[in-house]
Protein backbone atom coordinates (compact mmCIF):
# COMPACT_ATOMS: atom_id res chain seq x y z
CA UNK A 1 0.00 0.00 0.00
CA UNK A 2 2.97 2.28 0.82
CA UNK A 3 5.17 1.47 -1.42
CA UNK A 4 3.69 4.20 -4.42
CA UNK A 5 3.90 6.66 -1.81
CA UNK A 6 7.89 7.88 -2.58
CA UNK A 7 7.62 7.50 -6.57
CA UNK A 8 4.07 9.64 -6.82
CA UNK A 9 5.15 12.21 -4.03
CA UNK A 10 8.29 12.72 -6.22
CA UNK A 11 6.31 12.50 -9.34
CA UNK A 12 4.11 15.27 -8.31
CA UNK A 13 6.94 17.79 -6.92
CA UNK A 14 9.75 17.25 -9.74
CA UNK A 15 9.36 14.93 -12.60
CA UNK A 16 5.72 15.64 -13.51
CA UNK A 17 5.03 18.90 -11.59
CA UNK A 18 1.51 20.21 -12.33
CA UNK A 19 2.82 23.84 -13.24
CA UNK A 20 6.78 23.29 -14.79
CA UNK A 21 6.10 20.07 -16.51
CA UNK A 22 1.91 20.06 -17.18
CA UNK A 23 1.50 23.55 -17.62
CA UNK A 24 -1.69 23.52 -15.77
CA UNK A 25 -2.76 26.39 -13.04
CA UNK A 26 -0.44 29.01 -15.40
CA UNK A 27 -2.88 31.74 -14.51
CA UNK A 28 -2.03 31.63 -10.20
CA UNK A 29 1.11 31.15 -11.24
CA UNK A 30 1.73 34.35 -13.34
CA UNK A 31 -0.87 35.94 -10.91
CA UNK A 32 -0.36 35.52 -7.30
CA UNK A 33 3.79 34.94 -7.51
CA UNK A 34 5.25 38.39 -7.42
CA UNK A 35 5.98 37.93 -3.96
CA UNK A 36 6.64 34.53 -1.67
CA UNK A 37 4.46 35.08 1.24
CA UNK A 38 0.91 35.66 -1.11
CA UNK A 39 2.52 32.57 -3.21
CA UNK A 40 2.73 30.53 -0.63
CA UNK A 41 -1.11 31.26 0.82
CA UNK A 42 -1.97 30.43 -2.71
CA UNK A 43 0.01 27.11 -2.47
CA UNK A 44 -1.69 26.23 0.85
CA UNK A 45 -5.27 27.01 -0.20
CA UNK A 46 -4.49 25.02 -3.68
CA UNK A 47 -3.27 21.99 -2.28
CA UNK A 48 -6.21 21.86 0.28
CA UNK A 49 -8.60 22.09 -2.27
CA UNK A 50 -6.98 19.27 -4.49
CA UNK A 51 -7.09 16.92 -1.76
CA UNK A 52 -10.73 17.10 -0.45
CA UNK A 53 -11.42 17.65 -4.32
CA UNK A 54 -9.83 14.12 -4.94
CA UNK A 55 -11.43 12.88 -2.01
CA UNK A 56 -14.89 13.40 -2.97
CA UNK A 57 -14.86 13.10 -6.66
CA UNK A 58 -12.82 9.59 -6.91
CA UNK A 59 -16.04 8.05 -5.44
CA UNK A 60 -18.36 9.63 -7.61
CA UNK A 61 -16.55 8.80 -10.41
CA UNK A 62 -15.61 5.17 -9.51
CA UNK A 63 -19.25 3.85 -7.63
CA UNK A 64 -21.42 6.54 -9.79
CA UNK A 65 -20.46 7.14 -13.04
CA UNK A 66 -18.50 4.16 -14.29
CA UNK A 67 -21.25 1.62 -13.62
CA UNK A 68 -23.74 3.43 -15.59
CA UNK A 69 -21.34 4.28 -18.63
CA UNK A 70 -21.53 7.97 -17.93
CA UNK A 71 -17.62 8.87 -18.15
CA UNK A 72 -18.49 11.70 -20.14
CA UNK A 73 -19.89 13.82 -17.02
CA UNK A 74 -16.79 13.49 -15.87
CA UNK A 75 -15.54 17.21 -16.55
CA UNK A 76 -19.37 19.08 -16.04
CA UNK A 77 -19.46 17.04 -12.59
CA UNK A 78 -16.20 17.43 -11.10
CA UNK A 79 -16.32 21.17 -11.85
CA UNK A 80 -19.65 20.92 -10.13
CA UNK A 81 -18.15 19.00 -7.21
CA UNK A 82 -14.99 21.22 -6.89
CA UNK A 83 -16.75 24.69 -6.82
CA UNK A 84 -19.38 23.19 -3.94
CA UNK A 85 -16.17 21.99 -1.97
CA UNK A 86 -14.48 25.65 -2.30
CA UNK A 87 -17.82 27.35 -0.98
CA UNK A 88 -17.93 24.80 1.71
CA UNK A 89 -14.52 25.47 3.08
CA UNK A 90 -14.47 29.22 2.64
CA UNK A 91 -17.67 28.80 5.08
CA UNK A 92 -16.36 26.65 7.59
CA UNK A 93 -12.87 28.92 7.50
CA UNK A 94 -14.44 31.81 8.10
CA UNK A 95 -16.19 30.01 11.18
CA UNK A 96 -13.42 28.07 12.89
CA UNK A 97 -10.23 29.41 11.51
CA UNK A 98 -10.38 32.80 10.74
CA UNK A 99 -6.78 33.53 10.88
CA UNK A 100 -6.36 31.29 8.16
CA UNK A 101 -9.48 32.37 5.72
CA UNK A 102 -8.00 36.00 6.33
CA UNK A 103 -4.59 35.18 5.19
CA UNK A 104 -6.27 33.21 2.07
CA UNK A 105 -8.13 36.06 1.06
CA UNK A 106 -9.42 36.89 -2.05
CA UNK A 107 -7.62 33.19 -3.25
CA UNK A 108 -9.65 30.57 -2.18
CA UNK A 109 -12.44 31.80 -4.64
CA UNK A 110 -10.43 31.78 -7.33
CA UNK A 111 -9.18 28.24 -6.76
CA UNK A 112 -13.29 27.23 -8.11
CA UNK A 113 -12.18 27.14 -11.85
CA UNK A 114 -8.24 26.36 -11.27
CA UNK A 115 -7.71 23.71 -13.98
CA UNK A 116 -5.18 22.12 -11.79
CA UNK A 117 -7.24 20.97 -9.43
CA UNK A 118 -9.60 19.77 -11.89
CA UNK A 119 -6.09 18.18 -13.42
CA UNK A 120 -5.51 16.43 -10.91
CA UNK A 121 -8.12 15.01 -10.27
CA UNK A 122 -8.97 13.71 -13.80
CA UNK A 123 -5.17 12.77 -14.25
CA UNK A 124 -6.15 9.92 -11.03
CA UNK A 125 -8.11 7.99 -13.46
CA UNK A 126 -6.10 8.26 -16.37
CA UNK A 127 -3.02 6.68 -14.35
CA UNK A 128 -5.38 4.01 -12.48
CA UNK A 129 -4.38 5.21 -9.11
CA UNK A 130 -6.45 3.48 -6.06
CA UNK A 131 -8.09 5.86 -3.73
CA UNK A 132 -5.10 6.11 -1.91
CA UNK A 133 -3.04 6.81 -3.82
CA UNK A 134 -5.11 9.39 -5.50
CA UNK A 135 -5.04 11.17 -2.18
CA UNK A 136 -1.01 10.62 -1.71
CA UNK A 137 -1.19 12.05 -5.61
CA UNK A 138 -3.16 15.52 -4.76
CA UNK A 139 -0.87 15.90 -2.20
CA UNK A 140 2.29 15.78 -4.35
CA UNK A 141 1.03 17.86 -6.73
CA UNK A 142 -0.23 20.01 -4.06
CA UNK A 143 3.19 20.62 -2.84
CA UNK A 144 5.08 20.46 -6.14
CA UNK A 145 2.31 23.52 -7.18
CA UNK A 146 4.16 25.20 -4.09
CA UNK A 147 7.66 24.55 -4.86
CA UNK A 148 6.83 25.86 -8.64
CA UNK A 149 5.17 29.46 -7.23
CA UNK A 150 7.75 29.93 -4.31
CA UNK A 151 11.05 29.29 -6.53
CA UNK A 152 9.09 31.64 -9.26
CA UNK A 153 8.14 34.25 -6.91
CA UNK A 154 11.96 34.35 -5.73
CA UNK A 155 13.06 35.07 -9.23
CA UNK A 156 10.33 37.78 -9.56
CA UNK A 157 11.15 39.55 -6.51
CA UNK A 158 15.38 39.45 -7.69
CA UNK A 159 13.54 40.54 -11.47
CA UNK A 160 12.18 43.21 -9.67
CA UNK A 161 15.23 44.61 -8.92
CA UNK A 162 17.30 44.40 -12.08
CA UNK A 163 17.95 46.57 -15.06
CA UNK A 164 15.37 44.87 -17.44
CA UNK A 165 15.45 46.15 -21.40
CA UNK A 166 12.56 48.49 -21.73
CA UNK A 167 10.79 46.00 -24.20
CA UNK A 168 10.88 43.48 -22.02
CA UNK A 169 9.62 44.55 -18.98
CA UNK A 170 6.65 43.04 -17.06
CA UNK A 171 4.35 40.04 -19.10
CA UNK A 172 7.48 39.14 -21.46
CA UNK A 173 10.56 38.87 -19.21
CA UNK A 174 8.08 36.90 -16.64
CA UNK A 175 7.16 34.33 -19.42
CA UNK A 176 10.32 34.02 -20.64
CA UNK A 177 11.64 33.39 -16.75
CA UNK A 178 9.11 31.00 -16.44
CA UNK A 179 10.27 29.15 -19.88
CA UNK A 180 13.72 29.15 -18.20
CA UNK A 181 12.94 27.46 -14.73
CA UNK A 182 10.32 25.29 -16.72
CA UNK A 183 13.79 23.87 -18.45
CA UNK A 184 15.16 23.08 -15.28
CA UNK A 185 12.49 20.95 -13.91
CA UNK A 186 12.95 19.27 -17.30
CA UNK A 187 16.26 18.06 -15.63
CA UNK A 188 14.74 16.21 -13.50
CA UNK A 189 12.69 13.33 -15.75
CA UNK A 190 13.86 10.03 -15.13
CA UNK A 191 14.19 10.27 -11.30
CA UNK A 192 11.34 8.22 -9.89
CA UNK A 193 10.64 6.28 -12.84
CA UNK B 1 -32.75 6.45 -21.59
CA UNK B 2 -29.19 7.16 -21.13
CA UNK B 3 -29.59 11.02 -20.93
CA UNK B 4 -32.35 10.77 -18.73
CA UNK B 5 -29.62 9.02 -16.28
CA UNK B 6 -26.86 11.78 -16.89
CA UNK B 7 -29.77 14.78 -16.39
CA UNK B 8 -30.94 12.93 -12.99
CA UNK B 9 -27.46 12.86 -11.78
CA UNK B 10 -26.19 16.43 -12.14
CA UNK B 11 -29.34 17.50 -10.70
CA UNK B 12 -28.98 15.28 -7.67
CA UNK B 13 -25.59 16.13 -6.99
CA UNK B 14 -26.30 19.45 -7.46
CA UNK B 15 -29.11 19.07 -5.44
CA UNK B 16 -27.06 17.47 -2.70
CA UNK B 17 -24.04 19.91 -2.82
CA UNK B 18 -26.99 22.86 -2.65
CA UNK B 19 -28.96 21.55 0.16
CA UNK B 20 -25.33 20.87 2.27
CA UNK B 21 -23.68 24.47 1.43
CA UNK B 22 -27.43 25.96 2.40
CA UNK B 23 -27.12 23.78 5.98
CA UNK B 24 -23.48 24.60 6.40
CA UNK B 25 -24.35 29.07 5.96
CA UNK B 26 -27.20 28.65 8.72
CA UNK B 27 -24.55 26.70 11.26
CA UNK B 28 -21.58 28.19 10.40
CA UNK B 29 -23.24 31.54 9.89
CA UNK B 30 -20.87 34.24 11.52
CA UNK B 31 -22.51 37.41 12.58
CA UNK B 32 -21.73 40.64 11.19
CA UNK B 33 -21.54 43.41 13.31
CA UNK B 34 -23.58 46.10 12.19
CA UNK B 35 -21.44 48.55 13.53
CA UNK B 36 -18.53 47.57 11.52
CA UNK B 37 -20.61 47.84 7.70
CA UNK B 38 -21.52 51.44 9.39
CA UNK B 39 -17.67 52.00 10.05
CA UNK B 40 -16.93 50.58 6.71
CA UNK B 41 -19.17 52.69 4.94
CA UNK B 42 -17.93 55.87 6.27
CA UNK B 43 -14.40 54.94 5.19
CA UNK B 44 -12.92 55.56 1.64
CA UNK B 45 -12.45 52.49 0.92
CA UNK B 46 -9.05 52.77 -1.12
CA UNK B 47 -7.57 49.93 1.10
CA UNK B 48 -4.07 51.86 1.11
CA UNK B 49 -2.93 50.57 4.41
CA UNK B 50 -2.44 53.95 6.25
CA UNK B 51 -3.82 53.10 9.01
CA UNK B 52 -1.86 49.91 9.56
CA UNK B 53 -4.56 47.48 9.18
CA UNK B 54 -4.89 45.29 6.28
CA UNK B 55 -7.60 47.43 4.42
CA UNK B 56 -10.54 49.36 5.28
CA UNK B 57 -12.67 46.43 6.44
CA UNK B 58 -9.66 45.50 8.79
CA UNK B 59 -9.83 48.89 10.42
CA UNK B 60 -13.52 49.24 10.77
CA UNK B 61 -13.38 46.11 12.74
CA UNK B 62 -11.07 47.32 14.77
CA UNK B 63 -12.92 50.71 15.56
CA UNK B 64 -15.83 48.58 16.09
CA UNK B 65 -13.77 46.44 18.64
CA UNK B 66 -12.56 49.77 20.28
CA UNK B 67 -9.21 48.62 19.15
CA UNK B 68 -8.17 51.53 16.95
CA UNK B 69 -8.63 55.16 17.39
CA UNK B 70 -10.98 56.59 14.58
CA UNK B 71 -8.70 59.23 13.20
CA UNK B 72 -5.98 57.17 12.02
CA UNK B 73 -7.50 57.37 8.39
CA UNK B 74 -5.06 60.19 6.82
CA UNK B 75 -6.49 59.63 3.17
CA UNK B 76 -10.32 59.93 4.12
CA UNK B 77 -9.35 63.27 6.08
CA UNK B 78 -11.51 65.46 8.02
CA UNK B 79 -14.59 64.20 5.63
CA UNK B 80 -14.11 60.78 7.50
CA UNK B 81 -13.32 61.81 11.12
CA UNK B 82 -16.50 63.80 10.84
CA UNK B 83 -18.46 60.98 9.67
CA UNK B 84 -17.00 58.69 12.05
CA UNK B 85 -17.57 61.09 15.05
CA UNK B 86 -20.99 61.55 14.00
CA UNK B 87 -21.42 58.01 13.87
CA UNK B 88 -19.28 56.78 17.17
CA UNK B 89 -20.97 59.63 19.10
CA UNK B 90 -17.54 60.66 20.01
CA UNK B 91 -15.37 63.80 19.83
CA UNK B 92 -12.10 63.22 17.25
CA UNK B 93 -9.49 65.52 17.00
CA UNK B 94 -8.09 65.63 13.31
CA UNK B 95 -4.78 65.81 13.18
CA UNK B 96 -3.67 66.52 9.30
CA UNK B 97 -0.37 64.44 8.67
CA UNK B 98 1.78 65.28 5.95
CA UNK B 99 5.24 63.69 4.50
CA UNK B 100 8.70 65.17 5.25
CA UNK B 101 11.72 64.00 3.80
CA UNK B 102 14.94 63.82 6.57
CA UNK B 103 18.00 64.93 4.03
CA UNK B 104 18.76 68.31 3.16
CA UNK B 105 22.31 67.00 0.70
CA UNK B 106 20.84 69.14 -2.02
CA UNK B 107 23.16 68.85 -5.21
CA UNK B 108 26.45 69.56 -4.25
CA UNK B 109 26.84 69.10 -0.50
CA UNK B 110 27.06 65.52 -0.50
CA UNK B 111 29.95 63.24 -1.23
CA UNK B 112 29.82 60.44 -3.18
CA UNK B 113 31.56 56.99 -3.28
CA UNK B 114 30.99 56.38 -6.77
CA UNK B 115 28.88 57.34 -10.17
CA UNK B 116 25.79 54.72 -9.83
CA UNK B 117 24.39 55.04 -13.75
CA UNK B 118 22.28 50.80 -13.30
CA UNK B 119 18.38 50.66 -13.60
CA UNK B 120 17.74 54.39 -12.20
CA UNK B 121 16.31 53.37 -8.52
CA UNK B 122 16.48 54.05 -5.59
CA UNK B 123 15.81 50.48 -4.54
CA UNK B 124 18.44 49.37 -6.64
CA UNK B 125 20.99 51.57 -5.46
CA UNK B 126 20.81 51.11 -2.53
CA UNK B 127 21.74 47.32 -2.81
CA UNK B 128 25.14 48.48 -4.39
CA UNK B 129 27.35 49.32 -1.09
CA UNK B 130 24.31 50.25 0.41
CA UNK B 131 24.28 53.60 -2.17
CA UNK B 132 26.08 56.47 -4.17
CA UNK B 133 26.06 58.79 -1.26
CA UNK B 134 29.56 58.72 1.23
CA UNK B 135 26.55 59.17 3.77
CA UNK B 136 24.39 55.76 4.03
CA UNK B 137 21.34 57.70 5.91
CA UNK B 138 20.50 60.22 3.05
CA UNK B 139 17.86 60.61 0.35
CA UNK B 140 19.38 58.71 -2.97
CA UNK B 141 17.15 60.86 -5.05
CA UNK B 142 16.07 58.38 -8.01
CA UNK B 143 12.43 59.12 -6.98
CA UNK B 144 10.95 55.52 -5.60
CA UNK B 145 8.61 57.73 -3.82
CA UNK B 146 7.69 60.00 -6.80
CA UNK B 147 6.49 56.77 -8.70
CA UNK B 148 4.42 55.62 -5.28
CA UNK B 149 2.72 58.79 -5.01
CA UNK B 150 -1.12 58.42 -6.22
CA UNK B 151 -1.42 62.67 -5.05
CA UNK B 152 1.73 64.16 -7.42
CA UNK B 153 2.91 65.17 -3.69
CA UNK B 154 6.52 64.89 -3.96
CA UNK B 155 8.81 65.19 -6.84
CA UNK B 156 12.54 65.56 -7.19
CA UNK B 157 14.41 69.12 -6.78
CA UNK B 158 18.25 69.02 -7.40
CA UNK B 159 19.30 65.21 -6.66
CA UNK B 160 16.31 65.25 -3.47
CA UNK B 161 12.86 64.72 -2.58
CA UNK B 162 10.61 67.57 -1.76
CA UNK B 163 7.35 67.06 -0.37
CA UNK B 164 4.51 69.28 -1.57
CA UNK B 165 2.64 70.09 1.62
CA UNK B 166 -0.47 71.37 0.18
CA UNK B 167 -0.81 68.26 -2.03
CA UNK B 168 0.58 65.45 0.26
CA UNK B 169 -2.53 63.53 2.00
CA UNK B 170 -0.36 61.69 4.50
CA UNK B 171 -0.82 58.46 3.57
CA UNK B 172 2.54 57.13 3.68
CA UNK B 173 3.02 55.27 1.15
CA UNK B 174 6.44 57.00 0.20
CA UNK B 175 7.79 56.28 3.69
CA UNK B 176 6.75 52.78 3.11
CA UNK B 177 8.88 52.70 -0.11
CA UNK B 178 12.00 54.42 0.77
CA UNK B 179 15.21 51.99 0.56
CA UNK B 180 16.51 54.77 3.29
CA UNK B 181 13.91 55.18 5.50
CA UNK B 182 14.20 58.74 5.18
CA UNK B 183 10.89 59.97 4.65
CA UNK B 184 8.84 60.19 8.06
CA UNK B 185 4.97 62.04 8.98
CA UNK B 186 4.89 65.20 11.15
CA UNK B 187 1.58 66.86 12.06
CA UNK B 188 0.55 69.54 8.95
CA UNK B 189 0.92 72.23 11.94
CA UNK B 190 4.69 71.41 12.61
CA UNK B 191 6.71 73.67 10.61
CA UNK B 192 10.14 73.22 11.91
CA UNK B 193 11.69 69.93 10.98
CA UNK B 194 15.03 68.65 11.05
CA UNK B 195 16.56 67.13 7.58
CA UNK B 196 18.58 64.69 8.59
CA UNK B 197 19.17 61.51 9.55
CA UNK B 198 23.04 60.73 10.40
CA UNK B 199 23.45 59.43 13.16
CA UNK B 200 27.32 59.46 13.24
CA UNK B 201 29.20 61.84 15.22
CA UNK B 202 30.04 65.28 13.97
CA UNK B 203 33.64 65.00 12.81
CA UNK B 204 32.16 62.21 10.81
CA UNK B 205 28.87 63.34 9.02
CA UNK B 206 30.59 66.71 8.28
CA UNK B 207 32.74 65.14 5.80
CA UNK B 208 30.00 62.97 4.05
CA UNK B 209 27.85 66.32 3.85
CA UNK B 210 27.88 69.84 4.43
CA UNK B 211 24.53 69.76 5.26
CA UNK B 212 24.57 66.86 7.72
CA UNK B 213 23.54 67.07 11.80
CA UNK B 214 26.96 67.50 13.32
CA UNK B 215 24.91 67.14 17.08
CA UNK B 216 26.70 70.80 18.12
CA UNK B 217 23.50 71.25 20.37
CA UNK B 218 23.23 74.75 19.50
CA UNK B 219 19.32 74.59 18.57
CA UNK B 220 18.60 73.05 22.25
CA UNK B 221 20.50 75.76 23.89
CA UNK B 222 18.23 78.93 22.01
CA UNK B 223 15.18 76.75 21.96
CA UNK B 224 12.71 78.55 24.47
CA UNK B 225 10.46 75.28 24.77
CA UNK B 226 12.72 72.73 25.32
CA UNK B 227 11.11 70.91 22.15
CA UNK B 228 14.55 69.76 20.68
CA UNK B 229 16.81 67.46 22.42
CA UNK B 230 20.04 65.34 20.55
CA UNK B 231 20.71 61.53 20.76
CA UNK B 232 23.32 60.12 19.21
CA UNK B 233 24.44 63.07 17.50
CA UNK B 234 21.26 64.00 15.86
CA UNK B 235 19.07 66.73 17.11
CA UNK B 236 15.44 65.58 17.43
CA UNK B 237 12.23 67.99 17.28
CA UNK B 238 9.11 67.16 19.97
CA UNK B 239 6.11 68.20 17.75
CA UNK B 240 4.37 68.28 20.83
CA UNK B 241 6.56 71.31 22.06
CA UNK B 242 7.54 72.73 19.17
CA UNK B 243 6.10 76.15 18.56
CA UNK B 244 7.52 76.89 15.48
CA UNK B 245 9.33 80.73 16.19
CA UNK B 246 12.19 78.70 13.95
CA UNK B 247 15.17 80.25 16.05
CA UNK B 248 16.91 76.86 15.89
CA UNK B 249 17.02 77.16 12.13
CA UNK B 250 18.18 80.45 12.28
CA UNK B 251 21.46 79.01 14.50
CA UNK B 252 21.62 76.07 13.29
CA UNK B 253 25.70 75.89 11.59
CA UNK B 254 25.09 73.54 9.01
CA UNK B 255 21.53 74.51 7.68
CA UNK B 256 19.87 71.41 7.93
CA UNK B 257 17.02 72.61 10.27
CA UNK B 258 14.39 74.32 7.75
CA UNK B 259 11.12 76.20 8.23
CA UNK B 260 8.60 75.23 5.92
Amino acid sequence: MFSNVIPILLAGLLTENMILSKFLGICPFLGTSKKIDTAFSMSVAVTLVMIIATAVTYPLYAYVLTPLGLQYLQTLLFILVIAAIVQLLEITLKKYIKSLYQALGIYLPLITTNCAVLGITMLNFTKGYNYFDSLINALAAGLGFMLAMVIFAGVRERLDRSDIPEFLKGLPITLIAAAIVSLSFLGFAGIGG
Amino acid sequence: MEILYAVLIITAVGFVFGIILSVASVIMHVPVDEKVSKIRECLPGANCGACGYTGCDGYAEAIASGEAEPYKCTPGGKATSEALSELLGVEIKTEQFVAVVGCNHGLDKANVDYLYEGRQSCASVKLLYGGQLQCKYGCLGFGDCVNVCDYDAIKIVDGIAKVNREKCVGCAKCAKTCPSSVISLIPYDTKVTVNCHNLEKGAVSRKKCSASCIGCMKCTKVCETGAISVENFLAHIDTAKCINCGKCAEVCPQGCILVH
